[in-house]
C-alpha cells in the first residue's frame, strides 16, 4: 500500500516536472500588455553598464536574477523592498529605479 | 529540511490552518495600499514549489507556496510580509506506515519599514533576525541553491524572526566600499503568529563592489531562559567576469559551532545564459558542525560532516529545478540524502496600478 502511494506520487511528480520543463523550453515567453521586458539599459551601445545596472548587479543580483517580467507599476515597490533588504541608500534606490524603469 | 519548514516548526503557534489570518492581513494591506502612485502599486511576489526528499531511504514530499506582499504607504513607509503554506507528506511513523500530510500555514514575517533618512531605516514588527546572511537572503525557496538549509542555520536567529524594533541601513558608501549595519531588540511574545524571544543583536558588513567581496560579522544575545551569546562570520565573493558565487558562514552558539562553504558556477560562459548548457549550474556545499555541550539548539547532537553536490537548471519563465545528493557523516550513522525541487517564481501587481 505504502509502496504504491509512493510510486504514484513519484510518477505524478515526474509528470509535473516533465510538463513544466517541456512547457518552459518550447513555448515563447508571454508578453502581456503593461509589462516591461528587461530595460533598454541592459543593452547599451557601449560596453559600459550604467550606474543603476551596476548597482543592481552589485546588490540585488548577488542573490537573485533579474525578473523576466516586471510591470512598470511595481518597479518603485520592488526597489523600495530591496532598499530595506539590501541596506541601499536613497541614492542607490533612485539609480536602480532609473535602470528598471528608464 | 528547508529553512522555511524549519522556521515554521521552530515557531510555536504557527503550525495549524491559519489561512484566515493570512487572508485577513493581505486584505488589510490591500486596503492600505490602494492610494499607491504610478510605480508604487502593491505587489505580490514569491515562489511556489514542489519538494521531494529521500533521507536514509525515507521519501517525503512537500508542495509549498510562499507569497510575499509588499505595500508602500506614502513616500517613507513600506509594509511587507511573507507567508508560508505547505503540506509535508511523509510516512506516519517516521520511516514506515502510510503517508500522512502535515499542513501548516503562517506568516514568516510582517514588518513596517520607515525610511527615516536616506541611509537609515527603522523597522518594527515581526522581522527576519539579521544574523549572518542565510536567514535574510537565501530562505526564499526560489533563491536558495539547495533545498536544505545549512546545518548551522538555527544558530543566532532565535525563532527565525524577532518581534520588536530594528535599525538598519548604510553607514558609509563610496565607489569602493560600503559599510552596512543592522541592530535589533526583540521582546518575548507568545502571541500566536508573532511569537518571539527576548534578545538583541545585529550584523555589520563591509562590501567591496570592485572586488564583489563582502565580509560580515554578527552577534546575538538571548536575554531569556538559558541566556547565551552567538557569534557569526560570513564571507561572500562573486567575481564580476566569472559566473561564480562563493558563499560561506561560520557561527558559534552556546552549545555548538560550525560552518558551511558553498560554490555555485553557472555555465553561462558556454553559448550564453539562455543556451541549454548555460542554464546549468553545478553547486557544491561543504559543512561541518561541532557539538561543544548538550543543548537543544536544533543542530545535530554529535559532530557532523556533510557534503552536498547539486545540479540546478534555470528554465525560462522563472522555473527552476534543483537537484542534489548529499552524504552526511556522523558517529550516529552515515546517510544519503537525495533532493529535488521544482520552483516557480512569481511577481505581479496586486491590482492594476494608476497611470502616470
Amino acid at each position: 500500500m505504502k509502496g504504491s502511494i509512493v510510486k504514484q506520487l513519484a510518477l505524478m511528480t515526474s509528470i509535473i516536472s516533465t510538463t513544466l520543463v517541456l512547457a518552459a523550453q518550447t513555448s515563447p515567453a508571454p508578453k502581456p500588455a503593461g509589462t516591461a521586458a528587461k530595460p533598454a539599459a541592459k543593452a547599451p551601445s557601449t560596453n559600459q553598464p550604467d550606474v543603476g545596472q551596476r548597482k543592481f548587479d552589485a546588490n540585488c543580483g548577488r542573490c537573485h536574477s533579474f525578473p523576466e517580467q516586471l510591470s512598470p507599476s511595481i518597479t518603485g515597490t520592488v526597489v523600495r523592498h530591496m532598499r530595506v533588504r539590501a541596506n541601499l541608500s536613497a541614492e542607490d534606490e533612485k539609480d536602480i529605479l532609473r535602470f528598471l524603469a528608464p | 529540511m528547508t529553512a522555511t519548514s524549519l522556521l515554521m516548526r521552530l515557531k510555536e503557534g504557527l503550525i495549524g490552518p491559519n489561512t484566515t489570518w493570512i487572508l485577513s492581513i493581505l486584505l488589510l494591506l490591500a486596503i492600505l495600499g490602494s492610494k499607491a502612485d504610478a510605480q508604487n502599486t502593491p505587489l505580490i511576489s514569491g515562489g511556489v514549489g514542489f519538494l521531494t526528499t529521500t533521507n536514509g531511504g525515507v521519501t517525503a514530499l512537500q508542495p509549498v507556496i510562499a507569497p510575499v506582499a509588499a505595500v508602500p504607504l506614502g513616500e517613507h513607509l513600506l509594509v511587507e510580509s511573507r507567508a508560508y503554506i505547505s503540506d509535508f507528506i511523509a510516512p506516519k511513523n517516521g520511516n514506515s506506515g502510510p503517508y500522512e500530510g502535515d499542513f501548516f500555514a503562517g506568516l514568516q514575517y510582517l514588518q513596517l519599514d520607515y525610511l527615516a533618512t536616506p541611509k537609515v531605516t527603522l523597522t518594527v514588527g515581526d522581522f527576519l533576525t539579521p544574523f549572518a546572511t542565510y536567514n535574510e537572503r537565501l530562505t526564499p525557496i526560489w533563491i536558495s541553491n539547495f533545498q536544505d538549509a545549512p546545518l548551522i542555520f538555527p544558530i543566532g536567529i532565535q525563532n527565525g524572526s524577532s518581534v520588536g524594533v530594528m535599525l538598519r541601513g548604510n553607514a558609509y558608501s563610496d565607489h569602493h566600499v560600503r559599510l552596512n549595519y543592522a541592530g535589533y531588540f526583540s521582546v518575548s511574545s507568545d502571541v500566536p503568529q508573532f511569537t518571539g524571544e527576548r534578545a538583541s543583536g545585529g550584523r555589520f558588513s563591509m562590501y567591496l563592489p570592485d572586488k564583489r567581496l563582502e565580509i560580515g560579522v554578527s552577534y546575538s544575545r538571548l536575554l531569556q531562559g538559558q541566556q547565551g551569546n552567538s557569534e557569526g562570520f560570513d564571507v561572500w565573493w562573486q567575481p564580476y567576469r566569472v559566473p561564480l558565487a562563493i558563499r560561506s558562514e561560520y557561527a558559534h552558539g552556546p552549545h555548538s559551532q560550525g560552518y558551511w562553504v558553498e560554490a555555485a558556477y553557472r555555465l553561462s560562459q558556454w553559448n550564453g545564459p539562455d543556451s541549454w548548457l548555460g542554464r546549468l549550474e553545478p553547486v557544491f556545499r561543504m559543512q561541518q558542525t561541532f557539538r561543544d555541550s548538550p543543548g537543544q539548539d536544533q543542530l545535530p547532537a554529535v559532530n557532523t560532516q556533510r557534503a552536498d553536490f547539486g545540479l540546478d537548471y534555470h528554465l525560462p519563465h522563472e522555473v527552476r529545478v534543483n537537484t542534489s545528493y548529499s552524504r552526511q557523516f556522523a558517529s550516529t550513522g552515515n546517510t544519503n540524502i537525495w533532493e529535488t525541487t521544482v520552483t516557480y517564481r512569481f511577481l505581479f501587481p496586486a491590482w492594476k496600478g494608476r497611470s502616470k
